[in-house]
């Protein structure tokens, strides 16, 4: 038993060079001065995992720390907090959700303690409420995290349209933007580094997943894409030097379902035409493309065929 | 796992406790079934599981277990003397087992119904089809939801309420064609929202609000009427036929559990 788990974990260490090691040692880089980021793994959330798949990390002022999302278990938000203390004697002051997704959200409960502020999109609160009770069961059946309700956390703080927080000398912009990778995404600006932080917003790599709006990302995007930043950060994916370049692809995946999916409307093809022929030359263009593809092309289908 | 092995590789040398193997493994994904819900919905009646009068279409991954496309065909012409009165779709392991009761009349021309449904666990689908000589028959299919982040829930609710009571149908083609079943589409907008009592994380407390009922009907007379519950996806789809004699009016009249009526109607011409 033992020496199937040290094959196994060498075999991870072979093959993500940035997952944490067994001990919840995690692997982060400072991208940028006081800018840390734990790059996640292009997989899908399961028991080997244990959904820690997510990009997360954290930004330092001289007062306070925020973390931008704490992982896909309690255990990788307890690791997190344990690499902020090794980084930094600054305390953590805030908690930043990005979105309800369990793989950026799981590691909450790590952080819930006095002087610590949980913020989120002004809709977080509701989409926990409404998916807790699958996601909790999934959780246990597919991810191997005995989890409660207690675990989700909801915001203390919310996000209408934006909100700055001062760290100390460095002040972080938090915009909360309309459906496009689900219908609460917030993103954060690092005014010091122009550092963008766009989460789920931004996959590169790994198929974007859309569980808020197809029309609406698109929406979004033309308008993050006109930011100035010198650094993009995705949910999934490398950090990128190159923004708004880092969106292209993502962008062309996304406008290809929408004028192809269209097209499939108009001639009054139904859904499942539409799942099964949609799209299928991006597939080599992205990891996961059989995981995501088909559900991106039924929430859109749906979408779409109220346009008119 | 190992052990299940050992027992099938017992039972293939003996074809009759591999028959027993088989029952018993069937066991554990129709106990709901099996030990509640047939009763619950059928009593003691028999049901036919020779698949002779309908079909079931259903993924064995639910892609998105918000919207997963069923389809139920059926295999014998509707006539006058002999038809398919009545389809119940029921999901055994979602909280709400029922998830809709389609029924048609001889002129609906073909019993076939198409939905998107959504799927809270690991489970059965099975289609129970009445004739009206008041005979059931039953397919089932196993469908898994799939991995991944998404949730059996709307991804965009506050735009389907926006526009709730919003519908259209889509026929195959601009033009209608006589005295022969033509299939359309009716597209319910409605949010579809199983609701919540005093959620410990948000302290919001959401009423259930969902469609439980849907009339379809031609020029007056009833094409396709169905109950329906909390498994139909957001925005509900349904896909079916109907006989038109002459150019006239599809009309769709539907109403949710929080009391609201919502109706809609259509020209066609040949
Ligand atoms: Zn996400």
């Amino acid at each position: 038993m033992f020496e199937k788990l040290s094959i196994f974990a060498a075999f991870l260490a072979i093959l993500m060079p940035f997952t944490q090691s067994k001990a919840e040692q995690l692997n982060l880089q400072e991208v940028a001065p006081g800018v840390f980021v734990h790059q996640g793994i292009h997989a899908m959330p399961n028991r080997q995992n244990h959904g820690e798949i997510a990009n997360i990390g954290f930004i330092v002022g001289e007062q306070c720390v925020a973390v931008i999302d704490t992982g896909g278990s309690p255990a990788q938000g307890r690791a997190l907090d344990a690499a902020i203390t090794e980084k930094t004697k600054v305390p953590v002051c805030y908690v930043i959700n990005t979105h309800v997704h369990p793989d950026h959200l799981y590691g909450n409960s790590a952080f819930k303690r006095a002087g610590v502020s949980f913020i989120g999109h002004r809709k977080l609160a509701q989409a926990m409420a409404v998916r807790a009770p699958y996601y909790l069961e999934k959780a246990g059946r597919d991810l191997g995290l005995g989890l409660k309700q207690e675990d989700f956390i909801a915001p203390d703080r919310t996000v209408d349209s934006t909100l700055e927080l001062d760290l100390g000398g460095r002040k972080l912009t938090l915009t909360a933007h309309g459906p496009a990778h689900t219908d609460n995404d917030l993103t954060v600006f690092d005014d010091k580094t122009r550092t963008l932080w766009l989460s789920d917003l931004l996959f590169i790599g790994h198929l974007p997943v859309i569980d808020g709006s197809l029309t609406g990302w698109l929406r979004e995007l033309s308008k993050l894409t006109k930011i100035d930043a010198k650094l993009a950060i995705p949910g999934h994916g490398p950090v990128s030097s190159e923004w708004p370049k880092a969106a292209e692809a993502e962008t062309r995946y996304l406008e290809m379902l929408r004028s192809e999916i269209r097209a499939y409307i108009k001639q009054g093809k139904t859904m499942e035409q539409a799942m099964a022929e949609v799209g299928q030359s991006a597939r080599g263009d992205w990891q996961l493309f059989d995981d995501f593809h088909k559900r991106n092309i039924a929430t859109s289908f749906a979408e779409l065929e109220w346009e008119d | 796992m190992k052990k299940d092995l050992n027992i099938s590789a017992f039972c293939l040398m003996i074809a009759g406790l591999l028959f027993a193997n088989i029952t018993l493994a069937a066991g554990d994904e129709d106990a709901a079934w099996n030990n509640v819900l047939k009763k619950q919905f059928f009593g003691d009646r028999s049901i036919d599981e020779s698949g002779a009068t309908i079909e079931l279409t259903a993924p064995y991954r639910a892609e998105d277990p918000a919207l997963v496309p069923v389809s139920v065909t059926a295999k014998l012409p509707q006539t006058t003397s002999n038809y398919i009165k009545t389809i119940t779709l029921i999901i055994d392991n979602n909280p709400v087992p029922f998830a809709a009761a389609f029924h048609f009349t001889p002129e609906s021309g073909k019993a076939d119904i198409a939905t998107r449904l959504r799927f809270n666990a690991y489970t059965n689908i099975r289609a129970i089809a009445e004739t009206n000589d008041g005979k059931l028959s039953m397919v089932k299919s196993f469908v898994k939801a799939s991995g991944g982040c998404s949730a059996p829930i709307g991804a965009d609710l506050d735009a389907a309420m926006a526009r709730m009571g919003k519908m259209k149908f889509k026929l195959d083609g601009d033009k209608i064609a006589l005295n022969q079943p033509n299939q359309t589409q009716l597209l319910v907008s409605h949010p579809s929202i199983s609701g919540m009592q005093m959620d410990q994380i948000s302290r919001m407390v959401k009423p259930a609000h969902f469609v439980n009922q849907v009339k379809v009907s031609f020029n007056g007379k009833p094409v396709l009427s169905a109950e329906t519950d909390i498994a139909l996806s957001t925005d509900p789809n349904f896909r079916f036929y109907f006989v038109p004699d002459k150019a006239g009016e599809l009309k769709a009249e539907v109403k949710d559990n929080q009391g609201k009526e919502f109706s809609y109607t259509q020209a066609v011409t040949p």
